[in-house]
């Protein structure tokens, strides 16, 4: 079929805390997607790079920075930026050269060097940034987390214990994955004993930031059949839209929601999923595997239930039950999601579709979802920015 | 006692502080922090807007703490102290806004649906050492 964009390689640069420069964990990616491709570097005709805002200048333009690091051939660049989300929407960019008829094949391709600790704004005394507004309040990441995981508690009866089993599961997934950077089982005991950063989340149920890269390579579907890889995993969806007003659940850095006074209230973490399947033509029932952001625990409850694949305040016995296991009916995170990750933020939603892309293929080894037909992305970062990717085969 | 607040205009105070928005002139949307130039509804065009103060009570939506001493521009006092933060929903408003919870309240001491008030309360200043006035949630009853 033309009219159809397709994924002919996927590449990572193992997830750590290497200290290294962003660039080197891309071009790793990269050369690993292309040899997985069969695709030669010079051939690439659009580098689509998502950006980090944490290393300089060559990460604000990173689309230039990976293809002068693979060396200058004269390929077309872009760099997006969208927080959690860049990645999709660099990997948006290329289908839309694509489909315009711009370009045969294209890179994806997203890295970054996190520091330690808590991810803090800008300097200066910044009143009007909502950023710097909750830090000087004292509200971090983790506060929003902890909101939204108390609010499952609060509204379904949600425990610490059924969070802490999305942490069990996640890192029993990720024990078979050599580009997670925490590989190490988890018991009950171990998650209750990590100290309590923003309550009723611990250490262990909230995600780290880490260094890391991943790369794709897509084509056009005309492309992917000349060089023998007509059968590669097409891209059905990707979704990148914004909340709709009145944005009606607390987002990352505002104090406040919309007022809902003269519009009806949504949510963002609904919409996202939504576009996506409407554009696949496809259901929640239709899905085999889902890559969602676990930036803790009690957030992947909250991804199953935004992606439809259980009703509302289902998830944590949908967890419980096993179903979300790999070789359960509906498997979450087969990669081992962020808990085993942490977040590379540029390079993870291009992660979450490489790890789609092993499963659609078969390829994904000890972790391999039987049967996977059709797998979706759902991911969200700083205000309004977010993305579901869905991929079939 | 302080009275410079830590955002300037974003508060009042006294026995019965409020949170100062905005009001769409057209629509009735409210805004905070405050709003003075295209209406954020998308089917409004308005830019008119008048300041208006908050409802000073409303119902706990979500509640958490600070277990570790966030990073600047937070200021703590030394030692840290963890301290718990709200979220609450202004009814007239159908917002939710965040702010910590007043000194000496823990996560134990709350609970979903609680009704709420906004209180000032000094907190520590990097520039100030007698510190600088910030809006705090308080339950308005202990929980039985």
């Amino acid at each position: 079929m033309s009219g159809e964009v397709v994924i002919i390689g996927a590449g990572m640069h193992p997830w750590g805390k290497w200290g290294r420069n962003f660039v080197s964990y891309g071009v790793t990616a990269a050369q690993e997607a292309l040899r997985d491709a069969g695709v030669d570097w010079r051939d690439i005709q659009f580098v689509s790079g998502a950006a980090t805002m944490r290393c300089g200048y060559p990460g604000y333009v990173a689309g230039a920075t990976f293809a002068q690091a693979l060396g200058w051939q004269g390929a077309e660049v872009q760099t997006s930026y969208a927080a959690c989300a860049s990645g999709s929407q660099a990997l948006g960019a290329a289908r839309s050269r694509i489909l315009a008829g711009q370009a045969d094949v294209a890179l994806v391709i997203g890295a970054d060097t996190t520091p330690k600790g808590f991810l803090a704004p800008a300097k200066g005394e910044r009143p009007d940034d909502p950023d710097w507004v909750r830090f000087r309040l004292g509200i971090t990441n983790p506060t929003y987390f902890a909101l939204y995981a108390r609010r499952r508690m609060e509204m379904y009866g949600d425990t610490q214990d059924d969070f802490a089993r999305v942490k069990l599961k996640n890192a029993a997934h990720g024990l078979a994955n050599p580009n997670a950077r925490y590989r190490k089982a988890f018991t009950m005991e171990d998650v209750a004993a990590s100290p309590m950063v923003a309550d009723p989340l611990r250490l262990m149920d909230i995600c780290a930031t880490s260094d890391g890269g991943a790369a794709l390579i897509v084509a056009s579907a005309d492309y992917a059949r000349r060089i023998g890889k007509g059968d590669a995993p097409r891209i059905a969806a990707i979704s990148t839209v914004t909340p709709t007003f009145a944005s009606s659940v607390i987002e990352m850095p505002d104090i406040a929601t919309d007022s809902a006074v003269a519009a009806d209230p949504h949510s963002f973490r609904a919409a996202l999923p939504r576009k996506a399947y409407a554009e696949a033509g496809i259901g929640p029932e239709d899905v085999s595997v889902a890559e969602v952001y676990d930036l803790s625990t009690a957030l992947e409850l909250d991804w199953i239930e935004d992606l439809g694949l259980c009703a509302r305040g289902e998830a944590a016995g949908l967890t419980r039950d096993g179903a979300t296991r790999i070789g359960g009916r509906i498997p979450i995170n087969p990669s081992g999601g962020l808990a085993c990750f942490g977040e590379a933020v540029p390079a993870q939603a291009i992660a979450q579709v490489c790890e789609l892309t092993r499963q659609l293929r078969g390829e994904a080894g000890e972790r391999q979802v039987e049967g996977a037909k059709v797998g979706i992305t759902a991911n969200q970062g700083l205000f309004g920015h977010g993305s579901s990717v869905i991929l079939t085969r | 006692m302080t009275t410079e607040p830590v955002l300037a205009g974003w508060f009042t105070t006294g026995e019965q502080p409020h949170l100062i928005g905005s009001r769409c002139a057209a629509c009735g949307s409210y805004y905070f922090p405050k709003l003075e130039s295209l209406c954020r509804n998308p089917v409004c065009e308005s830019t008119q807007f008048e300041t208006v103060e908050l409802s000073r009570t409303g119902k706990l939506w979500s509640f958490t703490n600070a277990g570790y001493q966030p990073p600047a521009p937070y200021v703590a006092a030394e030692p840290f102290v963890p301290f718990a933060i709200a979220a609450v929903e202004l009814e007239r408003e159908k917002m939710i806004v965040l702010g910590q919870v007043a000194e000496g309240i823990g996560v134990a001491d709350l609970k979903a649906g609680l009704a709420m008030e906004l209180v000032v309360e000094t907190v520590p200043d990097a520039a100030a050492p007698e510190g600088k006035l910030a809006w705090k949630w308080k339950p308005m009853e202990t929980q039985p």
